[in-house]
């Protein structure tokens, strides 16, 4: 069975005597909403920090869609296809809504610094098709209106909103969301949960949400992993791990 | 400019031709200031696509405009007269657009080896880095014998005039606007704004402040060029620490990022010291006390006009 788009492989990371994440083993399909849950300090984070490329693994390996990705820089892994958001919102502040989503095509530019100078045909053509893209998904996500903000001007939700649509804009074929629920009220959580659906149908991607909000990561993961200590204690659907004693002694509670 | 910036290009270019017909009806000493403005103009736009647009905080801009200046110099001095023998009108225009490109080409290969390295420090770091790389550039041309050592290059001649100067401050402006101004050329300010969610947008944040590097040394190596073959004689003295702490100015009081204000601030900061000349001795003091005074009351810039907008809160 080949179908796993992301593979982590026996990976284990240490920083100095502590190990964060220890001998991991864990799989993700082609569009597949996948949960990864834990305590504080389970490791949750780092595991995200690996797949990014923030970290790379001490052993193991980590693949995606066949090739190796684990001693990739950041943007290089971007480019393979996996886009993410983060835990505290890091959009450019200082960037319009519309440049924010804009840099984000950088990618699939075939323009550089000699074409920005001498600003030919095939550039015009290129900087068009950017804006007509750019706004037809400002236009997907309700964003259209405050194309001229500032992105440090826009609400918390909206916010959050912009961070995902920004990630869709570099076409990834995974999306890895930090914590996105977080400090969200009930209401904007119901509207999160759809729109991470609604992301996952429309745009046929892979999804990868760490959370610690479990209303909303079994009300929508296709499956969920939980990790404690840095190792994977429990892996299912949202009814298996909500009934596994490990899991409940480790992080639901009684 | 954002809209047609060929035509702006053309246009302005045409301007530079027009006005450098002016240029004998001037009074010497108006012509020296006004062509000092505009080798300013040169020097803070290009420092600004590196410490404003791209957010990486460069004390190093003398340094590159001393490699500039002592290229084209020794270019037009000993290797021109051999090349060249008798080279007069169009010929000696030719030399000296040559020796600029050779300064700037310089200037940013030094932009290179410099860059490589330090952009992987930020602020503070990099501001330290680069202050040495200037004062290394400085302390070794006073030790090289064959270009003049502390006593510098002297009889350069004066090929400097008011078209290659406006020739190069709209160059320099349209290159850095074209260039920001461009999908590609947004990722300089996502470097500067958040380095962390740039890379994870797939921007290769080292590459990009290269580039800014090279691009903006090239262009303090062409001022360095017009510079040395505007006053004549150059030392390593003139393009010390003080130096690099003038255009950062320059480029600080109009605003990071604000092409606009920069290039008002190259202005104004050049002539404040001409128009204080009478009052002598306390023109430096008056000078600081003008600069304290605006950065203070305008901390955003003294010509950025720029407000937050309110944002439409959704319901």
């Amino acid at each position: 069975m080949n179908c796993h788009l992301l593979k982590l492989d026996a990976c284990t990371i240490r920083f100095g005597g502590l190990t964060a994440v220890s001998n991991l083993d864990f799989q993700i399909k082609a569009n597949e909403l996948v949960g990864l849950i834990g305590p504080n300090g389970a490791g949750k984070t780092t595991v995200f920090n690996l797949i990014t490329g923030v970290y790379q693994p001490t052993e193991g390996r980590i693949e995606f869609d066949g090739h190796s990705i684990s001693r990739l820089e950041p943007y290089q892994i971007t480019s393979h296809g996996i886009a993410r958001t983060f835990q505290n919102i890091r959009l450019f502040p200082s960037l319009s809504v519309f440049d924010n989503v804009r840099v984000a095509f950088h990618l699939h530019l075939l323009s550089g610094v000699s074409h920005a100078w001498w600003r030919g045909k095939a550039f015009a053509q290129e900087e068009k098709e950017v804006s007509d893209q750019v706004m037809e998904l400002l236009r997907i996500f309700q964003l259209e209106n405050h194309r001229d903000l500032f992105a440090k001007n826009l609400p918390y939700g909206d916010q959050r909103r912009l961070e995902i649509v920004r990630a869709l804009a570099t076409r990834p074929r995974m999306l890895l969301l930090d914590e996105p629920a977080a400090g969200m009220n009930a209401t904007e959580k119901l509207q999160l949960m759809n729109l991470i659906q609604f992301v996952k149908d429309k745009f046929q991607i892979s999804v990868l949400l760490v959370e610690h909000d479990m209303q909303v990561v079994m009300g929508i993961c296709q499956r969920i992993a939980v990790l404690d200590y840095g190792i994977k204690i429990a892996e299912g659907s949202p009814d298996q791990i909500r009934s596994d004693p490990k899991v409940i002694e480790a992080y639901l509670g009684e | 400019m954002q809209h047609r910036p060929k035509t702006f290009l053309i246009g302005a270019l045409a301007c530079a031709l027009g006005t450098s017909f002016l240029a004998p009806y001037l009074n010497p000493y108006y012509l020296d200031v006004i062509l000092t403005v505009g080798i300013n103009i040169v020097l803070a736009v290009s420092l600004n696509l590196v410490n404003g647009y791209t957010g990486q905080f460069s004390l190093g801009h003398a340094g590159f405009m001393a490699i500039g200046a002592y290229a084209s110099a020794a270019f037009t001095l000993f290797a021109a007269p051999a090349i060249f023998p008798n080279a007069n009108g169009w010929v000696t225009q030719a030399v000296f657009f040559l020796a600029l490109l050779l300064g700037g080409g310089i200037a940013a290969a030094a932009g290179i080896v410099v860059g490589a390295p330090s952009l992987r420090l930020k602020g503070d770091y990099l501001a330290i880095v680069t202050l040495g790389f200037g004062e290394i550039i400085r302390v070794l041309l006073r030790n090289v014998d064959s270009l003049g050592g502390a006593l510098g290059l002297n009889g350069i001649p004066f090929y400097t005039n008011l078209f290659w100067v406006a020739v190069w401050a709209i160059l320099t402006i349209y290159v850095v606007l074209a260039l920001v101004h461009s999908t590609f050329g947004r990722g300089f300010l996502a470097v500067r704004d958040d380095e962390v969610a740039a890379e994870a947008m797939g921007i290769n944040t080292t590459r990009y402040k290269i580039i800014a590097f090279v691009v903006s040394a090239f262009f303090a190596g062409i001022a360095g060029g017009l510079y040395g073959h505007l006053k004549s004689s150059i030392d390593p003295k003139g393009f010390d620490f003080m130096r690099s702490i003038e255009i950062v100015v320059m480029v600080i009081l109009g605003g990071m990022a604000n092409t606009r204000g920069v290039i008002l601030a190259a202005i104004l900061l050049t002539l404040l010291p001409e128009v204080l000349r009478p009052v002598a001795e306390y023109r430096m003091v008056i000078y600081s006390l003008l600069l304290i005074i605006l950065m203070l009351t305008r901390p955003q810039g003294l010509f950025s006009f720029r407000s937050n907008r309110p944002s439409v809160r959704t319901p």
